[in-house]
């Protein structure tokens, strides 16, 4: 699908607005394969209204202000240096730009995996130096496969695992919006996806016990926590059980990477939202023989990179995602 | 000193080499001599993905992906290859018959095996 058609699908959906009743399923498929595009999605109550952000720009801006604003980035394929991007330093850094120049500072960032591209050291590295220069100084990481290629992801703890449980979850809290950051690229079984574990869904279960059923939960982890195309291995085998845990709060938002494209899905309470590369980006879903880089266009590249805003209103347990390119 | 300790070993392996050469019929009655054998990591997949192959061929796996594989055994530890960029390659030689399974850890959609018989 071309960029322009995609905003286009969006532009529909901004037609049906908060009117529309419910989530309609063939609509969400339609706007699976956005890449790139500006999106605004708000959510309220588990039902999901997505704008363009050309129609966000028209938004009463209570609308789009919240008590909290974050960001996450993903896949930034650090040392990656293929034809699909031969500079992902600059790019990154075009992230990073976007982050200083959004208008309302992020608290903190998310980076959902794949910071490096071969678990190098240097690679960590680079990326670490580069993020001091973004305006919100906290980041949060959760890995990536690639960043645990060597010695099951135990350099990867090392350097950013201290706060974390045994195999690098944990969870924290911020303006009342509860964070959990998942592990499911370790202990892969052949033929199978992504990998929670049986320790991490215990914790898991146990972590969200002593919570209320209103608290807004954001849950973030590299591989989709939902079958985006099994076929690629886009998908977690027992994402199914870590959600059952959560089915009782009343909104949860999952953010996801890994696809290297933005796709979202409504089931219930739960909103699943994957975010764009900072590095390169990935054929739809079965629209090539294999998910690996896509090259495009020198001039198209960064049209289909990009960060993912999001913002929580306290007291409406509304969360909006908008995902805006590098372009 | 250097190059006699070599020498040493070289022909120590050809010798270890001849033995087994003489040992092959006695084993399964297959009188094919060793051979070298080539799997292409290409477009997330290995290929041929299944291959087989005398006892004592060496089978070389070689990535032509843009991302990174590797190749593990989907069960134990026979298969333990390291991270393989674009064009690296991981070799190993098969001693003993028997049906190898084994994928992609990085990518576990990925799977292959060998066959040595």
């Amino acid at each position: 699908m071309s960029m322009k058609s995609s905003l286009k699908i969006i532009e529909e959906n901004a037609h049906h607005g908060p009117e529309a009743d419910g989530v309609d399923r063939r609509g969400f498929l339609k706007c699976m394969a956005w890449a790139g595009t500006g999106a605004l999605c708000v959510i309220k109550g588990g039902v999901l209204s997505s704008y363009a952000l050309g129609a966000a720009g028209k938004m009463h801006p209570d609308k789009m202000m919240g008590e909290l604003s974050f960001v996450q980035i993903s896949d930034s394929h650090m040392g990656f240096n293929k034809p699909a991007n031969t500079d992902v330093a600059a790019t990154f850094q075009a992230a990073i730009d976007k982050i200083n120049a959004l208008p309302v500072p992020p608290a903190f960032i998310l980076h959902t995996g794949d910071i490096s591209h071969l678990s190098k050291p240097v690679e960590f590295d680079t990326v670490d130096q580069m993020l001091k220069s973004a305006s919100a100084k906290e980041v949060f990481f959760v890995p990536g496969e690639h960043d645990v290629l060597t010695d099951n992801g135990q350099g990867y703890l090392d350097r950013y695992g201290k706060a974390s449980q045994g195999g690098g979850w944990y969870s924290f809290d911020k303006n009342g919006v509860h964070f959990i950051g998942l592990v499911n690229v370790l202990n892969l079984k052949a033929g199978g996806l992504g990998t929670l574990g049986h320790d991490q869904l215990e914790w898991l279960e146990e972590d969200v016990k002593r919570l209320k059923s209103s608290t807004p939960i954001v849950v973030f982890a590299h591989i989709p926590l939902w079958a985006v195309y099994p076929e690629w291995g886009w998908g977690t085998e027992d994402s199914a059980q870590a959600l059952g845990y959560l089915k009782r709060f009343g909104s949860v938002t999952v953010l996801n990477g890994h696809i290297h494209q933005t796709m979202q899905k409504v089931e219930g309470n739960i909103t699943f939202h994957t975010a764009t590369s900072t590095a390169f980006p990935q054929p739809a879903p079965g629209s090539a023989p294999s998910p690996g880089p896509m090259k495009v266009p020198a001039d198209q590249l960064r049209g289909l990179l990009g960060i993912t805003d999001v913002k929580y209103v306290e007291g409406q347990h509304s969360i909006a995602i908008v995902d805006s390119s590098l372009a | 000193m250097r190059k006699i300790i070599l020498s040493t070993v070289a022909v120590a392996l050809v010798l270890l080499a001849l033995n087994s050469n003489r040992a092959r019929p006695a084993e399964g009655g297959q009188n094919n001599s060793s051979k070298e054998y080539q799997v292409k990591i290409d477009n997330f997949s290995f290929s041929p993905s299944s291959l087989i192959v005398p006892v004592g061929s060496t089978v070389t796996w070689t990535n032509q992906d843009d991302v990174p594989h590797n190749v593990r055994s989907s069960e134990g530890q026979t298969l333990k290859s390291p991270v393989l960029d674009t064009d690296q390659k991981f070799s190993f030689t098969f001693t003993k018959a028997g049906t190898y399974q084994y994928f992609c850890a990085i990518h576990p959609k990925m799977t292959g095996k060998v066959v040595v018989q």
